[in-house]
């Protein structure tokens, strides 16, 4: 335990500095994080403006706070594996992380860490302009509050674990490009960055309660709206630990199966 | 004359390279009926709650999808793969052999790579605009209609004339192809009528990025919201853009020196 601790920390001091060099690129990327839910923020203020000033129980206010809060929460837990692991492969450059004696997924998850701890105060800042244009209504209870840290953490994992295990789809098929945008697709519209859950159709809420995607953005965003009881905050957090351990089983089948039919291109 | 017999020449390499794979066809089938997909879902979740968005109607709205689609289309198959090969092609100095053609190069560039599977988004985006105007009724006459392709001409020439600047940067910064996805970011936002947004970032898309013209203003002009003035503009930005690209493409040009060589 004592030596994975110092892997990290070693990790994170190297691709830290890594990092800082390509500070342009990370803004650049950061563009799309903050254009998309600023869309749909304005697009469903106008719907509450003309619907009366609300549209289900989502006042004006209420949507800016729901997608300021949505924009953080999918900065912190997204991940761009799914692209880097089919770079990976089609290069061959895997096989140098298979010498090493630790499994890949550690500097991975160092790798996403430290990226966010670069963008994560711009993208705060953006979040604190939007507030003052959109004057969000935000009041959260504290317990809410309390609750929200371990939820955006258990976000991050079931996210990262999920599409790590995805983008082992790369072992096999060349064409991933298919795959990871049906993912991105289904990411969309289930885990609540068209629009908040309770407000979609009927079959589509049915498989946001079966499938992972509200786990990863949608649940800690509500949670501290306040849109949650605590029965439900709790019962919520139990359905991410739940994900988290099908997402370690998943991604140890996976990767085994994955690296056994490596053949390691252009080594 | 011979531009068109060259633009046909590089299609024909294009078409001839592509289909030696054609589950390509297939992939690419697939991936835009997603995304028109998603755009649709997003339209029907926005409309079961509201008649009208900004004073756009779901049918007019649907309109705007379409030539999201069809404009996207062909920034894709014409003006994007020659950029970006462009912008490679000055940082590994094999821009070179482009320069010793007997042909003006910003032309040979511009159009020597095709992406021929985006003409699938642009075939999507016909039947949806098509089938959105049928909703509408026929109230589109021959005179809107020929609107519509001057502003989609002129709308292309500003995009063109955009990339085209931004991608010059390359010879005075050698990695600019970042810059390209600030452009794809903006050009989500295109999918929904501009004048929902408030005006900074309706500003931004319109003079920063020029997503309003290319999107934007030929679906105004399809649903009657476009006055002459602003189509005169349109038309008198593209022609100064054009200009302006060609001479700051000259002096780029003119600070090349080859990376190879």
């Amino acid at each position: 335990m004592k030596g994975l601790a110092e892997l990290y920390i070693q990790q994170f001091r190297t691709t830290l500095a890594m990092m800082l060099q390509y500070r342009a690129s990370l803004l650049i990327w950061m563009i799309g994080h903050v254009l998309e839910p600023l869309v749909y923020l304005i697009v469903w203020s106008v719907v509450a403006g003309t619907g009366g000033g609300s549209v289900g129980d989502y006042a004006k206010r209420d949507f800016a706070a729901y997608f300021i809060v949505l924009m953080l929460v999918n900065h912190v837990t997204y991940t761009w594996i799914m692209y880097e692991f089919e770079y990976r492969i089609r290069h061959g450059s895997l096989s140098f992380a298979l010498l090493r004696p630790v499994h890949p997924i550690h500097s991975d998850i160092a790798d996403n860490v430290s990226s966010k701890v670069i963008t994560l105060p711009f993208m705060v800042a953006v979040a604190g302009v939007l507030a003052l244009v959109f004057r969000p209504a935000l009041s959260p209870e504290p317990w809410a509050i309390g609750l929200f840290v371990p939820a955006l953490l258990l976000a991050f994992l079931v996210r990262f674990l999920l599409e790590w295990t995805l983008a082992q789809a790369a072992f096999w098929t060349t064409r991933v490009s298919a795959i990871n945008q049906t993912y991105f697709v289904l990411l969309l519209f289930l885990s609540g960055q068209i629009a908040p859950i309770t407000l979609m159709p009927h079959p589509v809420r049915v498989l946001a309660q079966i499938l992972p995607f509200r786990a990863m953005v949608g649940f800690p965003v509500e949670l501290l709206l306040g849109r949650l009881t605590l029965s439900e905050a709790l019962t919520g957090l139990g359905i991410q630990a739940a994900w988290v351990i099908i997402g370690l089983v998943l991604l140890r089948v996976a990767w085994r199966a994955g690296v056994r039919v490596y053949t390691a291109v252009g080594a | 004359m011979s531009y068109l017999r060259l633009l046909a020449a590089f299609f024909r390499v294009s078409l001839r390279g592509e289909l030696a794979y054609r589950v390509n066809f297939f992939v690419q089938l697939f991936q835009s009926a997603l995304d028109l997909g998603m755009s649709l879902g997003g339209l029907a979740v926005v409309f079961s709650f509201t008649d009208t968005l900004g004073g756009w109607r779901p049918d007019e709205v649907l309109a705007l999808v379409g030539v999201y689609f069809l404009v996207g289309g062909i920034i894709g198959l014409m003006i994007q793969p020659g950029m970006e090969e462009f912008i490679e092609s000055v940082r590994d100095g094999t821009l070179d052999f482009t320069l010793t053609k007997p042909e003006d190069a910003q032309l040979l560039v511009t159009i020597r790579r095709v992406d021929i599977w985006k003409l699938i988004d642009i075939l999507m985006g016909v039947i949806v605009l098509g089938a959105a105007l049928a909703r509408l009724g026929g109230s589109i006459g021959l005179g809107e209609a020929a609107v519509f392709i001057l502003m989609l001409v002129a709308g292309g020439f500003i995009i063109y004339s955009f990339w085209l600047i931004l991608a010059t940067l390359s010879f005075w910064f050698v990695r600019v192809e970042n810059i390209l996805v600030i452009f794809q970011s903006m050009y989500e936002a295109g999918r929904w009528p501009i004048s929902l947004y408030p005006g900074w970032l309706r500003y931004g898309l319109t003079f920063v990025v020029p997503v309003a013209f290319a999107v934007t203003l030929p679906a105004e002009a399809l649903t009657s919201r476009l006055s002459g003035w602003t189509l005169l503009g349109a038309v008198a930005l593209a022609a100064v853009l054009l200009v302006i690209s060609r001479g700051f493409w000259r002096l780029g040009l003119r600070r090349y020196s080859g990376a190879s060589a």
